[in-house]
């Protein structure tokens, strides 16, 4: 088994998630305070398996009204359309745009997907204390947290067009509720990600070395 | 207990104990049980961010004065600034989404750029001003809220949705918009707060442990 080296946590010691001072926590757990920041301090991010939890199947439920619903509404003289994020992809496509189809598809449907269920193996994995490929889920944290901003994408897209396009009668685009709903998905995962502590991957790890 | 002259770190990602070591300009110390960035020696880093945050707040400034873009439909013309754009969405009844916006292009995008040059430019000055400790925690949770380059992608995107049923005039804050994101990109890799942590130490020594 590989070499994974002892833990500050397994010592008693803490390091601040804010300044990366390692202390020994001297007040009671709960309360301890960075000694150079103030920030307070926690052994592991405190219910971290529960709050991550708790995000993410909000998350779930809102990623259902997030791809049903209309996202954003175009109106002109001849033609009225209502678009899911999924149809104006199809739309982008089949105009010609394939790169931008590509790239909404992928910041809009693939990322939010893969968050979800990328932090749904993580939780599910910590919560059993497995010891599978610890390097592997440290990389599938550090991708959630890289790729998560840029779902927003379609957001700011139907900002800018809802501002844009409003010339009286010739043509109108109104953002609809599918965006609150999306928007929330983002804001939720974006929350449930920096909830999830990355450390909890690797403490089963250590016990087993320890004993 | 022995006295140890390099200080203990702990990885963020997998709380490996370690010892720092002294690493060459330019290198980068990595965890060796996960993998994770640790910490950088980046020589003259707080001098080159204040520079690149300087000229991240102009173009900031510019990007959000003028207007993006406007479009051109049988003669009749129609432009918005950003916080047109939001404002735009608050009139339709999204509000939710409209504060979004504005605080992932606006709001936390200025905090991000006033409180670096607060702490940058009297460091650069040889002073020490206030507060240090609670700036960089506030810089830090806001970080991955400030979203320019997202936005950037979405003007583009927007662009090429238009371009099939009007007429399309850049705006000066498109291009601007476009400088800020690489600017962005480069604070935000240059920018290292273990330097400014170190300064303190040096400067005030041990008022900061109380």
């Amino acid at each position: 088994m590989r070499r994974t080296g002892v833990s500050a946590g397994g010592l008693g010691l803490c390091s601040c998630q804010a300044c990366g001072l390692v202390s020994r926590p001297e007040d009671s757990i709960g309360s301890a305070r960075c000694p150079r920041c103030d920030a307070r301090i926690h052994i592991r991010k405190p219910d971290s398996v529960r709050r991550c939890w708790a995000l993410l199947i909000a998350a779930y439920i809102l990623y259902l009204p997030a791809n049903l619903l209309t996202i954003m509404e175009t109106g002109s003289l001849i033609s009225y359309r209502k678009d899911t994020i999924m149809s104006g992809v199809v739309h982008l496509w089949k105009s010609g745009s394939w790169a931008i189809a590509a790239i909404v598809f992928i910041a809009s449907i693939m990322v939010p997907l893969f968050k979800l269920i990328a932090l749904t193996i993580l939780l599910v994995s910590v919560q059993r204390r497995s010891t599978w490929w610890p390097t592997q889920r440290a990389k599938l944290y550090r991708m959630v947290e890289l790729v998560g901003r840029w779902s927003m994408l379609d957001i700011y897209v139907v900002t800018i067009l809802a501002a844009l396009v409003q010339i009286r009668s010739l043509a109108t685009v109104k953002a609809g509720g599918g965006a609150i709903a999306f928007g929330t998905v983002v804001v939720l995962t974006m929350f449930a990600a920096q909830e999830f502590d990355p450390r909890l991957i690797w403490d089963p790890l250590r016990k087993e070395s320890d004993v | 207990m022995t006295i140890h002259p390099k200080p203990l770190i702990a990885c963020r990602e997998c709380d490996l104990l370690l010892r720092e070591i002294p690493l060459l300009p330019g290198g980068t110390a990595c965890c060796r049980c996960c993998g994770a960035a640790l910490y950088r020696n980046s020589p003259d880093s707080l001098d080159r961010t204040l520079a690149l945050v300087l000229a991240a707040t102009v173009l900031f400034i510019i990007a959000n004065v003028y207007p993006i873009m406007g479009i051109e439909i049988q003669g009749t013309r129609n432009a918005t600034n950003l916080y047109g754009a939001v404002h735009a969405l608050w009139d339709q009844e999204m509000r939710s989404i409209s504060f979004l916006v504005f605080m992932t292009t606006i709001l936390l995008p200025a905090i991000e750029l006033s409180m670096m040059i607060y702490i940058l430019l009297p460091i650069r000055l040889r002073l020490l001003p206030v507060g240090i400790p609670l700036i960089l925690r506030i810089l830090q949770s806001i970080k991955p809220w400030g979203m320019v380059e997202v936005f950037m992608l979405g003007v583009l995107v927007s662009l090429v949705k238009l371009t099939d049923s009007s007429s399309i005039i850049p705006g000066v804050a498109l291009w601007s918009f476009g400088g800020l994101t690489l600017m962005l990109a480069a604070v935000a890799s240059s920018f290292n707060p273990r330097d400014v942590w170190e300064h303190l130490e040096i400067g005030i020594g041990e008022e900061v442990f109380k």
